[in-house]
Order: C-alpha cells, then structure tokens, then sequence
C-alpha cells in the first residue's frame, strides 16, 4: 500500500464546496412554481380547541390553501413510535402518545401546529397565519416536572389518569444489602433543566410531487432520510421506490433532527400531491425553539453506598424526566440517564427507577449526549461529595471505582437503549486519568496555585470527571462500493451526513483498501435513490456502523479486484498489490493494469459474464453490530469564578478521550471540540425558561445564549486507543463524547472555585444569577467583603 | 402597500436590477432572487451572524437589511472569494479553514469569512485574543471555534505575504 | 420570519425626509441603521406602515468638533464613531463605550442618532449620552429644537420627538476641567445588552474634593437612571474607597429600582449596581486626578 490514510490528518473533501458556498441545503433548493408554507401555532401549552376560524387567511391574495386537522381525513394519525421500550424490561409502564400532524380537539404545548397555510410565498403565508382566530379554551399548564405527576395535575392526555409517561426499574444486585454493608451513605437531589440543539440551520423541507412520473421527492433535513422514505411511501399509499428522500448539505444535527415523523415531514408531502405543486417550508429560528425538540430536564433523588477507603458499594437513584407533550422517541433518553450514572465504575449493586412525565413543553428527543450527561452528572457529583467526606481526593476516590482492564466484558446486568445488555466491550479508564490529571497539572494546581491565587482573593478552581459513552449501536448500515471507469471509486451509502467529516474519514477507510486516492473516492449519503437501506446518524453510530460496513464492502470489491487482476496479469493474487490506482505486481511495477481499466473488463461489452459472477467491481455490505461499543474519558478544567460578578471564565480545559482506532484525528478533535463547547454552553449560558403558563421566556439568540468564541476555552486533547473487539476496525464512536462530561466537570470546578464557604452545586445549568443567588444563600458574599 | 421598487445592486462585481417589494429581506434576495445560496440564515434577527455578507466592503447581517436598501451599493458574498470554486483557486482564507479543519456542517462558515476578510486586511497579525474578539459576533454550533481560531492564524499569515 | 408589508420611501434630502414624516405622521417611521427596528419587523412586533428610510441622507452623515466638544450627526454609523479620532480626542467616553454596542457587523450599519432615537433601555449611548450631558436637536418641517438628555428620554423605547420630528444631531459637550470618566457594564457574553452598566464622570475641585459627579446607569430601569442620591453625597467629598463604597451603597438601593427577568434578579441586579459604581467611580476619580 503506497499511502496509508486510515489514522491520518486528511484534509476534509467536502470542504471545497462548503467553502464556495456550492453546498447544497435544503433551503437551496428552488422551482419556480413553489408554494411556501407557514403554519399558525398555538400560543397556549394546554387547553381544548372551541374554534377555527380561516377564512380571513383563504381570501388572502397569494394564499393558496389552509389546512385544519378536519381537513386532512383519514391522513390525520397520530405519528409512528419511533423506539418502543425494550421488551426486555420487566413490569415496565409505558403509555404511547405520539404527536399529531396538527392539533385536533386540544393543544399540548405553544407551538403546536394548529393551521397550516400554502401560499405563494412565504412572507404571505406569514401574513395569512396572522389573519387566523383560534379560540382556545385553556386548562391550567403543566410545566414544573414533578408536580406533573401529583395528584391535582390535570391530565395531558385526557385518557389517562395522569401524566405518567412511562416507568421503569431496573437492577443489579441488592442496593439494600449495599447500605448494611456501607459505612457512609450520601443522599442528593440534582436537577438538570432543559436546553436546545441550536443547529445553526433549522428544520426544512421541500417536497415535490410529479405526477407525470409519479414520484415524490423530499428534500428534508432530517437524519435519517430512508426511514423518512419509508414511512412517507406508507402513509401516503406510494411504493417506496416512488418517494426519494434527499438529506443533503445538512447545517448541524445533533439529534433532533433524527426525530421523526415531525408534523411539517407528514404535511407538506401530502400538500404537494395534493396540490400538485412543488411546496416549500423552512422553520425560522422562532419556531425552532418551539417545533423543534429539546431535551434534558430531570430531577434525580441519588443515594451512594461507599465503604470508608471510598470503594462504591452501590447506587440509588429516582428519577423524573421531563417527556414533554408527547413522547415519540420512547425510553432512549432517560435509558442512557440510567446506564450512564453507573459510569466508568465498578457498581456491585445498582437502583434506578425512573418516571417519564408529560408535560406542557415540546416534546423531549435525543440532543447530544441524549440523557447520558445526566447520569454523569449524578455519579461524578456523588463521588467528590463521598470523597469530601472521607477526606479522599477526587482523583483519588474515581481511581478506587473504575472497572479494571481484565475486567473487560464488563456486564453491568441491566438494559441498555438498544435492548441489549449493558456490556461494556472494552475499556482503560486509569490510564486516560493519569493522562488528565498530568495534562491539567492537578497536583500543582492543587498544592501550589490555587492556594497562591485563592490568597490574592483569586477564586480559582478545578473539576475532573470521567464517563464512559454507549456508542455505535445497531441496528445496521450498508453501504455499496463500485469501481468506475474512470478509476474512480463510488461509495453509497443511506447514513446520511451533518457535518462530521463521512465523505473523507470513510475515504479514508475505502482509499486504504483499494489502493487509490483519498480524494478519488466519492461519498454519496442521506440520498435513498442511491442507497435503499440503512437508519440514521445518531447514537455516535456514523464512523462505527456505517463505517464498518464501508469497510467490509471495501474487502469485497479489493477480493474481486484481485481475482480479476490475477486473471489478467496472470500472476497470483498474493503476488499483487493495489497501489496509486493501479494492481501490480509486486517488484515489478510495470506489470500493472490501472482499477479503470479492470472496471471496464470486468462490464464487458461483449462476451457473457460467467454464471455465479456478477459484473463490475462492486459490493454492497452490511454490518449490524450486537451491542454498542463503550467510549470512555476524562475531562478537567480549571476555572476562575470572579466573586463580585459571579462570571466564570476556563482557563485551561483538558479532554483525554478513548475512541478506540482513530480514523482522523483532525475530525476527531474537532467533534471534541464542538461537544466540549455545546456542554459549556449547557452548563453556564444556555437554558429554555418557561413561565408558569409554559411561555417560552428567551425564544430568541438575543436571549438564549449560545456561547461564541469568547466564551469557549483552547481545548487541549489526549488520545487513547483501546480498540473495540466488536467490529474489526476496532472503532468506537466520538460524536456526543464532547458534550457528556463538560457541565458536570464545570460544575465542579465552579464548586471548588468556591470553596468550602461556597455552595454545595446540585444543577445545571447555572448563570452568574443563579451563582449569585447560591452564594446567597450559604453567606459568601458577607464573608468575602 | 406592495409598490414594487426596482433596484440595481451588484453583488460579486456584476450587476443586478430587479424588481422587489420593500419589505423583501436581502438575505432572501441574495439567496432566492439570485440564486447566491451560499449566504445562510440562522436567526433572522441579526445575532447568528451567518448571513454577513460585506456591503460596500463592511461586514453586515443581510437578514436585517431590506433588498430595496441596497439600491446602488455593492455586495460581496462567499461566492465572491474565488473565481470558480476549484480547490486550486481557493482564496488563502478559505484554504485555511480547510487546512485546520475550521468548518464541520458548513452553515456559518460563509458568515465568518465575510467577517474576517476585512478584518485580517486591516490586522495582519491578529493574536488568538484578537481573533476570537473579531469573529464573537459569529455562532458556529460544530467546531467549539477553536479550529477556526487556528484557521485564522494560518490565513493570517498565508495572506501577510500577498 | 419575514417582516409585514410597508409602503417605503428613500429621500435623499433631510427636506425630502421631513416631508414624508410630516406627511405620514403616525403611520411613518424612519429607518435609520435598522438594527433593532427590522429584527423587531421580523419578529412582527413592529407593523409600520410606512418606513421613510433615512440611509440616503448622507447629510446628516459626519463627525464635527463643537465648542470643544463634539457634534455627531444622527445618520453616522457607529462604526465610524468608534473610529473617529476626533471622538477619540475629545470625548473619550463615547470611544471606549462604542466597542460594547454589539458586535462590528452591527455597528458597521446601526447608527448613533439611532441608537439613540431608539432609547432601548439596555442600550449604552443613551446613558452615556446622559452622562455627558448631551443635546439633541430634533428637526421637523416647521422647525428645530435643542432638547437635553433629560427631556429627550421619555420612557421605554420612547422619545420626546414628535412623530413628524426627526432626531438630527446630537452635540456632546467637553468635559470640564479636573473630570475624570469611566464606563462599565456586566454581560453575560461580549456583545450582549448588559445585565448593568453604568457611565460616571467626577469633576474634582481645585483642592481635589469631588465637585460634582454623575452616575447613570442602563439596564436597570425604563430608560437610563441617574443616581442622584448617591453623587449628592459625594458632593465636596474626599473620594476614599470609603466615601465611594458609601455612594454605590446608596446608588444600588436608593436611586435605582432595577426590575428582575431571567438574566438578572432584581437583587443580581442591585449587587452589580454596587460593584459597577465603586470601579467606575474609582476609575473617573483616578482620571480626573490626572486631567
């Protein structure tokens, strides 16, 4: 092999046309004849529907149609469950609401759509949704999660007896026994309030019925385009070879956009064939924050039993997460809160029962790090408070817990997201701490800086947390890889793509094997005509699963490149190489034939193929993993809180993180650095503010603060590779890794900050405000004047 | 209330008269009356910074412009950056963020080159606090910015030679 | 997303621009940089029917010295201000406060009659503005008027200028001798409307007592607060830490009555009262030690 580009720095391919502003968004997309839409949502988070009223809106000029619940017929159903509960769970409850198109008899949250208006563009679409009157009839509004389970809370759903969602309690060994045994129990409650993805491009789509050809195509922003395809030929009586769904250039997932089916992804197909027109609608940033899905709000009551050397013995912990109005994505969020708070450690006995409440907000999906930063939260918490209590370092007390290496599957007997057991394949947590704790200078800053600069009056601190991440989960990707004549090398697959970098780390992997250059070897994703099968971007699976089945494709094709080769060059196929384009023979490059030409010969114009081969140089493979595969790291941070004004600013930030075999580490360390941001954000700027009535309180960037380049520190990062034994390129996933430990770490370090005068932290996120108030309320302020 | 104004705006060095109701955003001219996609709307109010284009050669937020305003003016976009959008032909600024990886999904990239052309013209040799500060009205969500900081640097000094 | 409808008017005389507010009344209004009026269009909690766009009016575009101080015309970009070595040189304080409005993209179009005109009360000029005891002359087709900071900010986003009125120019007086200046304020990221801010001035007497002071203060009320109480008390005082710490005592719980929202409660608020009015308190003393 000539270039090796599997671990490499490789520049990215698809930056050219990103940098030109040639790439394609959905938004892009344009035919003369579109039809724009705009939708009027409501503006109350609970009550019933008494009227309609559209007919100033349909005598608009330029307003085309306006569509109510009543008008979509039998189309009008509830959208599909997109993960059920794992069956595998005993005695769990679990009540399916799943959200509608538009709102029909009663609204569940603001934003909800209740109209949607087809007009010729769409400022007049805005103008029309302002000529519509509904009247609502409003019941009181269930926001606070843990009222919405008491008694007196009215009923979301009118047809259960209260807002429970779902229930769930799993185990491993007897907590109880665990506290017998303990010599100090800690007691917690911690809260985590909800927050939004952001993805600097929101939600559209464009659909596009021809009735001359019959096919519908959608250009959607979705992340999971060939279920979308799926479930759109379904519901609107088509073959799935008629609807073409296309995830082009997509500005940032992060989650939320593997949602699906979203109202406006089930109505503005229908409206196309319908009106049989091309039909176009982008959310604007207003509605992201309403009609896009968030995630994050739980209350967690923690119990830890530890012996007094600081070895946990077990864990407890209640917990309410925050469905919102409806809940489509199942138990995959507060599945992850539960597995995640085990972290990297060694947890003999282990309960955790949860409660999914509805409540009056938008519906509650995976958002980076889907639930897992929770369980961190929860476990890395109770272990500094444990070790402050018996006097053991914070480095000191996770180094006792981790599971060790030899230990490796580690079965933690309880159910992960993807209904397997939660195994751990592999894993070298003391090591990737050691690395931190060196990188940030844990000791020095301990015994020598921060207590120099706490005497200036300096509040100085730092925070170090470990996790571990279920990553890569099935259920497959495929992925078809062809040698064209040009010696050009196709690869689709149906992933689809929002920025992580595919169309080169899976190069890289195809380049490898095939013996061509990185830059000769074309992606194509997220376009089901291309590729028929597959499921999404999500669950850090991308580079995992999809890249696994790139790569065994790549066998195939390099197996077929070979016999071909041997034939024609008549040497054997372990005489053989495949470098620079070419298949020669080793030491004597002139005997070579370029992959072109052996792409022609073998789609032969003349002469049969032979029977038991197929033409070409191409295969199509598969790979569905069992089980997840377990990323693991440490983060640490130092941070310095100002104690006049409660700003915080890091001054130093470290990642060592363990991915296992790196495909390019320069994508790598930029999802690194993307997570490490979006947690900060999640810790001190960001967080959704509903009113008692569920009014959004900052649905806008002037007020939901997104942090800029000011505010997120130079990130240093440390690599480990420990190789998962579940697929044979030994990967795991990266892309939430960033995001799980950051606010949990900086919380601690604002606590240490602090000091021991200062508050004991239990939420995130905080502010300068509520900084201030918790200083408050232990006496700070008075003792630092 | 819908009296259509015709304008002449050019935009990447040609020029072009149109037909537009007051209150058309430019963002949405540049982008749907042209066909320029290249500049992208985040937020529609000004705080994203992804729609900066340079309007007589200043970094400005289009989606707080009306079209009719540029009547006369000149507009540059990302497209503006390069003759053809090849790989060879990529202006250093551009060439840098692809060598330090200063762009994951895209979306606001356009936006931050719009700010930094100026802004490296008129600080050659901008320190990383310098940076940070120019491109603080500009929201990436993918990379954590420091790729782009890097980026920053590497033009700065590709285009100190030029 | 998308603003509602309006019928729109580009004069390019200031005579021109008069007519049409005097002719559309309280259906017009003037667009100046738009920063904040077309985001606000956007978000359709502004439904203007006319907007006479003031851009063409280069006019009203300049930066002059003025008996010593400094006069600004309404339609001058911010940016340009920010720039100005005249401002610079005399009237500092407008200098220093100018990089705080947002970020270079937005003051690269805002301008500062604007800004002003616009009277958002987390906004820096208008304080500023105070601060310096300011006059703004407001200009309609039957005539002008020179208004004081004072007369000129009403309420919330609210002016004294009559409809058909147009703020033209805004004169910044020079300093007196022996004063010193200082600005501040607390945000959550740079570039944000502050949580606090807050623009002093101290003149010192010829014995170095404090002459008179003035302590204005944004984000904390319907349009900027003075602090009366507090620069009262500083009157003919030695301005020690203690006499300063006394006054942002008195600022913080006396003078202002800040309202709480998500960013900031009413105590937050107070608290960075204090902490802000003792730096730039110290700060403007400092300086006008040296002047």
């Amino acid at each position: 092999m000539s270039t090796r580009y599997f671990g490499q720095r490789i520049k990215r391919n698809e930056d050219v046309r990103m940098l030109t502003g040639q790439a394609l968004h959905v938004d892009d997309v344009n035919f003369a004849d579109m039809l724009h839409v705009a939708f009027y949502r409501s503006r109350d988070a609970h009550g019933y529907i008494k009227e309609i009223d559209v007919s100033a809106a349909q005598e608009r000029e330029g307003v085309v149609a306006v569509y109510t619940a009543e008008d979509l017929g039998d189309y009008w159903q509830p959208g599909p469950l997109l993960v059920p509960p794992p069956p595998t769970i005993k005695g769990l409850i679990f009540n399916q609401r799943t959200q509608v198109p538009l709102a029909k008899d009663k609204v569940r949250y603001v934003g909800e759509p209740i109209v949607m208006v087809v007009a010729e563009s769409r400022y007049i679409a805005e103008d029309a949704a302002g000529d519509i009157w509904v009247e609502i009839e409003p019941l009181p509004a269930v926001i606070d999660i843990e009222q919405a389970l008491s008694e007196d809370a009215p009923p979301i759903h009118d047809d259960l007896d209260s807002n429970l969602a779902a229930h769930v309690i799993q185990r491993k060994g007897d907590y109880e026994t665990a506290v017998q045994q303990a010599d100090l129990v800690i007691k917690r409650k911690l809260k985590y309030d909800r927050g939004t993805a952001a993805a600097m491009e929101n939600r559209g789509i464009v659909a596009q019925w021809d009735a001359k050809s019959h096919k519908l195509t959608v250009w959607d922003t979705t992340q999971a385009p060939i279920v979308i395809r799926n479930g759109l030929a379904a519901m609107l009586g088509l073959s799935e070879h008629q609807v073409r769904v296309i995830a082009p250039f997509i500005g940032g997932g992060f989650g939320p956009k593997i949602m699906m089916f979203y109202p406006e992804e089930v109505l503005l197909p229908w409206a196309s064939m319908k009106l049989n027109r091309p039909i176009k609608w982008i959310e604007d940033r207003q509605e992201n924050f309403f009609a896009t899905t968030q995630e994050r709000g739980q209350v967690h009551e923690a119990e830890l039993a530890l012996t007094r050397d600081g070895r946990v013995l077990g864990l407890k912990h209640n917990f309410i997460h925050d469905g919102g109005a409806y809940i489509p994505y199942g138990l995959t969020v507060p599945l992850n809160s539960q597995a995640n708070a085990l972290g990297p450690y060694a947890t003999p006995n282990y309960y955790s029962e949860f409660k999914v409440a509805f409540t009056n907000k938008p519906i509650v999906t995976p958002y980076r790090g889907a639930g897992r930063q929770h369980g961190v939260f929860v476990i890395e918490r109770m272990l500094d408070i444990a070790a402050k209590e018996l006097d053991l370092s914070p480095i000191e007390i996770r180094r006792r817990n981790f599971i060790q290496p030899e230990a490796f599957p580690y079965n933690h007997e309880i159910i992960f997201q993807d209904f397997a057991p939660l195994v751990f394949d592999s894993g070298n947590y003391e090591p990737a701490l050691d690395m931190a704790v060196e990188m940030i200078g844990y000791e020095q800053f301990i015994k020598e800086e921060q207590p120099r600069l706490q005497a200036e009056g300096k509040k100085v601190g730092i925070g170090v947390a470990a996790y571990v991440e279920g990553t890569g989960i099935g259920p497959y990707e495929g992925a078809r890889i062809t040698v064209e004549a040009s010696g050009k090398v196709s690869v689709a697959s149906g992933i689809g793509t929002q920025g992580q970098g595919h169309f080169t780390s899976f190069a890289q992997i195809v380049a490898d094997q095939l013996g061509v250059d990185v830059r000769n070897v074309y992606l194509v994703t997220g376009d089901t005509d291309q590729f028929h099968w597959g499921a999404g971007t999500f669950a850090s699976r991308g580079a995992v699963v999809a890249g696994n089945a790139i790569h065994s494709a790549a066998v195939e094709v390099r197996k077929k490149i070979l016999k071909l080769a041997s034939e024609k060059l008549e040497a054997a196929e372990e005489d053989l190489e495949l470098a620079d384009g070419q298949v020669r023979v080793k030491g004597v490059p002139e005997t070579a034939i370029n992959l072109g030409s052996l792409a022609v010969m073998a789609n032969p114009l003349r002469g049969a193929v032979r029977p038991g081969t197929e033409p070409g140089l191409e295969a199509t493979s598969y790979f569905g993993p069992e089980s997840g595969t377990t990323a693991s790291g440490v983060h640490a941070l130092i941070v310095e809180v100002d104690p006049e004004t409660m700003l915080v600013e890091v001054k130093k930030y470290v990642v060592v993180h363990d991915c296992g075999k790196v495909i390019n580490p320069l994508i790598l360390d930029g999802q690194i650095h993307g997570g490490v941001a979006q947690g900060l954000g999640n810790a001190f700027y960001e967080q959704l503010h509903f009113d008692e009535n569920g009014q959004l309180l900052n649905a806008s960037f002037m007020d939901y603060l997104l942090p800029t380049a000011l505010d997120v520190p130079r990130m240093e990062i440390g690599h480990f590779e420990t190789l998962s034994p579940l697929n044979p390129l030994g990967i795991k996933g990266a892309g939430e890794a960033g995001a799980i430990p950051a606010a949990p770490a900086f919380v601690q370090a604002v606590e240490n900050a602090l000091g021991e005068a200062g508050p004991e932290i239990l939420e995130i996120p905080l502010s300068p405000n509520r900084l201030f108030e918790l200083v408050l309320g232990v006496g700070l302020t008075q003792k630092t004047r | 209330m819908n009296t259509l104004h015709t304008i002449t705006v050019t935009i990447n060095g040609q020029a072009y008269e149109r037909e537009v109701e007051p209150r058309l955003l430019l963002s949405d001219f540049i982008r749907h009356e042209i066909g320029l996609t290249g500049t992208h709307v985040g937020c529609e109010h000004g705080v994203c910074g992804a729609c900066t284009i340079l309007f007589d050669g200043e970094p400005v937020r289009s989606c707080i412009m009306f079209a009719v305003q540029a009547n006369g003016h000149e507009i540059m976009t990302i497209e503006g950056l390069t003759p053809d959008a090849s790989e060879e032909n990529l202006h250093p600024l551009q060439a840098s963020f692809r060598e330090a990886h200063g762009l994951q999904c895209g979306f606001c990239t356009g936006g931050f080159l719009m700010t930094l052309l100026p802004f490296l013209k008129e600080n050659p040799d901008p320190s990383e606090q310098d940076i940070r500060e120019a491109i603080s009205g500009n929201i990436c969500r993918c990379t954590g910015y420091q790729h782009i900081v890097d980026a920053v640097k590497i033009a700065a000094a590709k285009m100190e030679g030029q | 997303m998308k603003p509602p409808p309006f019928e729109y008017f580009a004069p390019t005389t200031l005579d021109e621009a008069l007519d049409y507010m005097a002719d559309y009344g309280d259906e017009a209004k003037p667009l100046a940089g738009g920063q904040s009026l077309i985001p606000t269009m956007n978000f359709r909690l502004a439904q203007p029917e006319v907007l006479v766009d003031l851009n063409g009016l280069a006019e009203l575009a300049y930066i002059r010295p003025a008996a010593g101080g400094v006069s600004i015309g309404a339609m001058t970009r911010q940016r340009s201000v920010e720039r100005s070595p005249l401002v610079a040189e005399q009237t500092p304080l407008i200098h220093e406060t100018m990089p705080y409005i947002a970020h270079p993209q937005i003051r690269n179009r805002g301008t500062f009659g604007g800004n002003l005109a616009h009277t958002d009360p987390a906004s820096e000029l208008p304080a500023v503005a105070t601060a310096l005891n300011a006059r703004f002359r407001a200009q309609s087709r039957s005539g002008q008027r020179w208004l004081t900071a004072d007369e000129f900010f009403v309420d919330l986003f609210t002016t004294a200028l009559e409809p058909e009125e147009l703020l033209v120019e805004i004169v910044i007086p020079p300093l007196p001798a022996r004063t010193g200046y200082a600005f501040h304020e607390i945000s959550r990221r740079h570039g944000d409307y502050a949580l606090v801010g807050v623009a002093a001035t101290v003149t010192l007497d010829d014995s170095g007592l404090c002459e008179a002071a003035r302590l204005v203060y944004f984000s904390v009320g319907d349009k900027p607060v003075e602090a009366v109480q507090a620069t009262a008390a500083l009157a003919g005082q030695k301005l020690s830490a203690a006499a300063i710490d006394a006054a942002a005592e008195i600022a913080a719980t006396q003078d202002i009555d800040p309202p709480g929202d998500i960013h900031a409660s009413v105590a937050y608020r107070r608290h960075l009262a204090k902490v802000l009015a003792r730096q730039v308190l110290a700060a403007a003393t400092a300086r006008a030690k040296q002047d």
